[in-house]
Formats: structure tokens, C-alpha cells, sequence
């Protein structure tokens, strides 16, 4: 066991765990602001790839992709947040985890009815193939792309939450929607472009993981999964919480399988239940946000 | 009311339904000669294996098809009752069940993974129903798991790897072999198979990696393998983990360093991917359809599937599909009906070409005797059209002496 095999190994963890921090952030995002669970991440995840697809195809290019689907997802997540969601306020947590999985039901056999149950081939972008010398190893000049997009994405994100005005209202909302609302500021506006927001990045995960994993129907499944665990972990609604336990995740998981291939998805889990005992809330959880 | 049960060919629910309102009615002795022979298919039509067993669907209904625009089996029309086993072992034996109790299956054809197979074929022998496995496993026809209603039209692990093997390690170019693993009986039995073909040339295994089934990311798996070594890396899996896997593989560069193998190099994922990713990968398989250029019974079986399906080519596991159908259909023609006991001896001594030349079931294990092909994928250039993805580099003729003994197995002579 060389130092340079362990440094290769923790390299492909972050970009597992960079596939995972965008779906965790989406997910943090709208639990603690809208107190959705949304259990229909990992469906919005799938149409993220499949928009992806269908734009690469009309444009023939990947960032042209990269930029049109997360949009097109987030225009889906206004709607669905406008119609199907809203509705469903202040009525507990159990009324949108059931509308969000039933969702994610429908979403993906509409998939399957208009793009086939085979799923499609998604090639790695001529730009981003082959491998870079890293070093102490080739590392996949994709993965490599794929944690920049990830490290700008969520700095993006960071200034936007912490330095503009949006982002103010957006914070103060999470806190308290009630002083919000007296204070004159539409609310519900706001959670809107949340959810948009949320789905929009869960579809760049989805199209930035099809190049390495292709694109199904069934594809958000596992990935809703992992999503939820990097939520816990880091805590239910928390930004930073998310991004670290993303990476951490990532990572464990990776190196675990080089030292017992057999308990690298375990050692996902065991981290989770680790976390709980020692910090019930995550690593960076608020308490009583579930009221 | 006679015109319904002319029409149950149309498999139309309504005329279903009527010629079961019907039958009922129907004296016991006529109802017997006329009644439909249905063959349950129980396949995974939704999840990683479902472009494969989609095409499987596709060929089976084409052999149910050709024996019915004959005039059917002694005037018996038959009907194909396809339901999906979703990849799991527990599912299939319900559905399996449901077929043979509900829906008043005659025989079983299908299921396409090893531990699904083992399941349908539990459920078949307990039930005394014929039961043709049409997927890959050694499990099947050893004695513990076997019985005489139990046929496997798929190739076995032991035969697959045996061909690859006897193609790939010679030329290696060293004796180093690195494995990475599906976590499930194929795999398993693929492994075992790899490393007995390996040891007569010689081959030292360096790594060995299982990954749980329906695998989206490989990426860890990688780093450990690329430090092993090996000279040749064998994957055994199945599906979209095949291509998965050599995806991702070949973003690592690992070809640069092994020759990639797999035991089964499957159509369906060798198209959904690019010829660059799989240039140079070698496998085996039961069938492509370029064997037309030397088989006439291939040539057919093309046509056929030309003709209904927009001159497009059959798969693979398309074709066993056909085969498995095919072969139980000719079983119960040379039989003269759906009794079991003498379609079970008609089956023992058929002689068969459906698609890919001379075939038999061995009496011991009814395991199909038939021809392995070593594939390698072809590159962009040397490609007819998009149908063109595999060079046939080795045939293995179809022998006993490719298979296990029966006494391996544990059957007695």
C-alpha cells in the first residue's frame, strides 16, 4: 500500500463525493427552507441527464449542456413547486414525503415512455477524455473537471447565500417565514426559486455523473439514497453540512474499497449511524428545524 | 363462438377472455386438442438487464409466431404470457408461481440471472413443469440443483470462459490476471470458470474484486487493480455493470496497461457505448447475428427478425430467446403435445438447428450442447453499418468434451 495508490484513491473520492455534495445541497436547500423532504431528488437527478442529453444533441455541446439542463429542471421544479407542493404547507412532514414519492414514481415512467426502459449511451465529451498525471498517478481528466465544476458551484452558491440581498432574505426566511412575511417580502416567491434552485442542481449532478454512468430511467434511485445519507450526516438543511459530509462520504467510501472492496458501500452506512450516536443532529445541524 | 378460438392467436385480452369464458363449456376431450400451448416468460424487462431481456421478448414471440402461422402444434395454437421478473429472485418465484397456477402455464421459458434462474427453476421442479433456462450458469446443471424437467438452452460459465480463455491467455503478455467481480452467482460462477480455464495456461492470479450488483460508479475499484498489475483483467458482470465498468475503465487507461475480457461480450451493451471504448476488448458469446455469412438456420432466423422488426438484427440474448422457445416448441412437436414426460424425452433426443447450426441437450444434465464464438469488438473503420460491431476470431465447435463430466456434476451414469 503506497502513499501514491492512497492519494489516487482519495482523488476518485472527491469526485464521488462531488457528484454527492450538488444532489446534497438541492436536497439541504429545500428541507430547510420548505421543510420538504424531497424524495423525488433522485427522479429530478434522472431528468437532469436526460435534458442534458437532448440538449447536447440539439447543440452538440457539452457546456452548452451543462448550462440548459440544470435550467430546464429548475423551470420544472417552479412548476411543480407551484402546483403540486404548495399546496401542501403547513400540514406536516408526512403529507410532501408521500407527493414527493409518488412523484418520483411518475417521473421516471414518463422517462420510460418517452425515451425508452434501455436507457441511453452518453460518451465523455471529446475535450475530457484520457487521463492527466497527477503526479503520483493518471487520474480521469473528466473526474478532474468534475470536481472544479463542483468546488465553483458551490463557491457560486456561498456568495450568493451569504452576500446578496437574496440571499439575506432567503436566510432570514429559513429562520423565521413569519417576520419575513410581515416585513413585506413575498415569501412564497422565494421558496419557489428555492425548489427551482434545488431540482436545478440535482439535474447538474445528474448530467455531470451521465458521462461516467450513463443515463436510465432508474439511474436517481441509488443516488436518492446516497443523497439522503450525506444529508443526515451533515446535518438536515445545512449548506456547509452538506458539502463537507459529501466529500467525507466520498471519501470513506473510497478508501474502504481499496483496503475491503466488500464494505465500501457499508462503510456509507456505518458512517451515518456513527454520526447519529455521536451527533444526533449531523455535523452541522440546526436543532428543532423539523419543528 | 367457434371464430374465438380461431382468433386466440391475436393474444388480444378481449379474445383471451372470451376463449376462457368458453372453455369451460367446452366438452373435456375437444378442449384438450384445441386448447392454446402457453409458454410463461418471466424476464427482467425493467432494470440493468432490460435491453437484453427486451430483445429476449422480441425473438421469443418471433419463434411463437413462425410455429402459429403454420397452422401451430397438431392445430394448438401457442401463446407467449411474458411478465416481469425485475431482476429479483423473489419476484420471479411469484411470478413464476402465478403463471403455473393462475394463468395455467404449460411450460416455463426465461429468466435471466443467476440467482433468478435458480429461483424459477425451484419453483418449475417442485411443480413438475418444464422449465428452459435461457441465461448463463454451471449451478443449474450440477446435480443438487438440477431435475429432469429442468433444460439450459444458455451457455454455461464453464463453456464461455473455456473458449475465451483457450483465445485470450496465450497471447497475454504475461501471466499476471486481475478479476473484478459482480457479487452474485454469475459472477461467481464466471470467476471460478475464469480461474480453472487459467490454470491450464498457466496464469497467476494478481487481484480479485467483487462489486455488489447494479453498480453506478466503479471508479474506486480502479486504483487497486491498476497497482496489481495484471496483464490481463477478466470482468465478469452483466448488463449496463458491463459497460459501466469498461467505461469507466477506460478512463483510467487501464487498457493501456491489460487486455480487457469478459466471459460474455454482450450486444446490447457493445452498441449502447462507442467503438473506441471497447476497441480490442475480447468475450465470447452464443450468437451474432454475422454468422448468416456461413449458417443458412442463422440467415433465417435474421430474416425473420428483419421482417418484423424494421431491418433491424437480432441480439445475443435475443437468440436465446428464439433458441428457447424454438427448441421446447420442436420438443413438443416431436412429442405430439404438452404431456411432460414425453416432452421431457423428445427434448433428450431432438436433434436441433434453430439459428446457429447443429445443437442437442446432453440426456444427463440437459444441458444444450452448441458452438461458443470469441468475439472481439470491431473498430470504427472496418464496420458494414451499425449492426457490425463484433469480428467472430475463434469458433468452438459444439462438444461434450467443452462441458463438465456428469460425474462432475454429480449425475449418475
Amino acid at each position: 500500500m503506497t502513499l501514491d495508490l492512497i492519494l489516487l484513491q482519495t482523488f476518485t473520492g472527491l469526485a464521488l463525493g462531488s457528484i454527492l455534495v450538488l444532489m446534497a445541497l438541492g436536497m439541504s436547500l429545500i428541507f430547510g427552507m420548505l421543510t420538504v423532504p424531497n424524495f423525488a431528488h433522485g427522479a429530478f437527478y434522472m431528468v437532469g441527464a436526460y435534458a442534458g442529453v437532448v440538449a447536447f444533441r440539439l447543440t452538440d455541446s457539452f457546456v452548452a449542456a451543462l448550462v440548459c439542463a440544470p435550467l430546464a429542471v429548475a423551470l420544472l421544479g417552479f412548476a411543480v413547486e407551484r402546483t403540486l407542493v404548495r399546496p401542501l404547507y403547513g400540514r406536516g412532514l408526512d403529507y410532501p414525503i408521500v407527493l414527493t414519492f409518488g412523484l418520483a414514481y411518475a417521473m421516471i415512467e414518463i422517462i420510460r415512455i418517452l425515451f425508452g426502459k434501455e436507457g441511453i449511451p452518453f460518451e465523455t465529451p471529446e475535450f475530457l477524455q484520457g487521463a492527466v498525471s497527477l503526479g503520483f498517478g493518471y487520474f480521469p481528466l473528466y473526474r478532474l473537471f468534475l470536481i472544479g465544476v463542483c468546488v465553483v458551484v458551490v463557491g457560486a452558491l456561498y456568495l450568493c447565500l451569504e452576500k446578496t440581498k437574496f440571499g439575506l432574505v432567503v436566510r432570514a426566511g429559513a429562520n423565521d417565514p413569519e417576520i419575513v412575511r410581515v416585513l413585506g417580502i413575498d415569501i412564497r416567491t422565494i421558496w419557489m426559486l428555492i425548489f427551482g434552485l434545488g431540482t436545478g442542481l440535482a439535474a447538474l449532478a445528474g448530467l455531470l455523473a451521465a458521462p461516467m454512468r450513463g443515463v436510465t430511467p432508474e439511474m436517481g434511485i441509488p443516488v436518492l439514497v446516497e443523497a439522503f445519507v450525506v444529508t443526515v450526516v451533515g446535518g438536515m438543511g445545512s449548506l456547509a453540512g452538506a458539502s463537507v459530509a459529501g466529500i467525507l462520504v466520498g471519501v470513506v467510501m473510497s478508501l474502504t474499497s481499496l483496503f475491503s472492496p466488500k464494505f465500501a458501500e457499508l462503510s456509507m452506512f456505518a458512517l451515518m449511524a456513527l454520526t447519529l450516536i455521536i451527533r444526533p443532529r449531523g455535523l452541522f445541524g440546526r436543532p428543532g428545524l423539523t419543528g | 363462438m367457434d371464430k374465438k378460438i380461431v382468433n386466440v392467436d391475436r393474444r388480444t385480452l378481449l379474445a383471451g377472455l372470451g376463449a376462457a369464458a368458453f372453455v369451460p363449456m367446452t366438452p373435456a376431450i375437444v378442449r384438450a386438442q384445441s386448447e392454446t400451448i402457453r409458454i410463461g416468460f418471466p424476464v427482467p424487462l425493467t432494470g440493468p438487464f432490460g435491453a437484453e431481456a427486451q430483445d429476449q421478448v422480441r425473438c421469443a414471440q418471433l419463434a411463437i409466431d413462425q410455429v402459429n402461422a403454420g397452422g401451430g402444434i397438431g392445430g394448438r395454437m401457442v401463446e407467449l404470457l411474458v411478465r416481469d421478473d425485475k431482476l429479483n429472485p423473489g419476484e420471479a418465484t411469484t411470478r413464476t408461481l402465478e403463471l403455473i397456477e393462475k394463468d395455467k402455464a404449460h411450460f416455463i421459458v426465461g429468466a435471466l440471472a443467476g440467482n433468478v434462474q435458480l429461483a424459477v427453476n425451484e419453483v418449475c421442479r417442485n411443480r413438475g413443469v418444464i422449465y428452459v433456462s435461457i441465461s448463463q450458469s454451471d449451478t443449474i446443471n450440477e446435480a443438487g440443483t438440477f431435475s429432469r424437467f429442468t433444460f439450459h438452452e444458455g451457455l454455461t460459465p464453464h463453456m464461455t470462459t473455456l473458449a475465451v480463455g483457450k483465445h485470450v491467455f496465450p497471447k497475454a503478455r504475461g501471466k499476471r490476471v486481475a478479476y473484478l467481480v459482480a457479487d452474485y452467482t454469475y459472477g461467481h460462477e464466471t470467476l471460478r470458470a475464469f480461474k480453472r480455464a487459467s490454470q491450464q495456461f498457466g496464469m497467476q492470479t494478481v487481484e480479485e474484486i467483487l462489486h455488489p450488483l447494479n453498480t453506478a460508479d466503479f471508479s474506486t475499484f480502479f486504483p487497486r487493480i491498476m497497482a496489481a498489475k495484471p496483464d490481463v483483467l477478466c470482468i465478469c458482470n452483466f448488463g449496463r455493470d458491463q459497460l459501466n465498468s469498461i467505461k469507466q475503465a477506460n478512463d483510467f487507461g487501464i487498457k493501456k496497461q491489460a487486455q480487457i475480457t469478459v466471459p460474455v461480450f454482450l450486444y446490447a451493451q457493445r452498441r449502447s457505448g462507442s467503438p473506441a471504448m471497447f476497441d480490442g476488448i475480447v468475450g465470447g458469446c452464443n450468437y451474432h447475428w454475422t454468422l448468416e455469412d456461413s449458417v443458412p438456420s442463422a440467415k433465417k432466423f435474421n430474416n425473420l427478425y428483419r421482417a418484423k422488426h424494421n431491418n433491424t438484427v437480432p441480439s445475443d440474448y435475443g437468440a436465446y430467446g428464439y433458441a428457447g422457445v424454438s427448441s421446447l416448441l420442436e420438443a413438443v412437436k416431436k412429442a405430439g403435445g404438452t404431456d411432460t414426460d414425453a416432452v421431457i424425452a423428445a427434448f433428450e433426443t431432438v436433434k436441433l438447428d434453430t439459428h446457429k447450426g447443429p445443437e442437442h441437450y446432453r440426456k444427463c444434465d440437459h444441458q444444450a450442447v452448441q458452438p461458443v464464438f470469441v468475439v472481439e469488438s470491431k473498430p470504427q473503420a472496418q464496420m458494414r453499418n451499425e449492426f457490425d460491431v463484433f469480428n467472430i476470431v475463434s469458433v468452438e465447435v459444439g462438444s461434450e468434451d467443452n462441458l463438465r463430466t456428469c460425474a462432475e456434476l454429480g449425475h449418475k451414469a
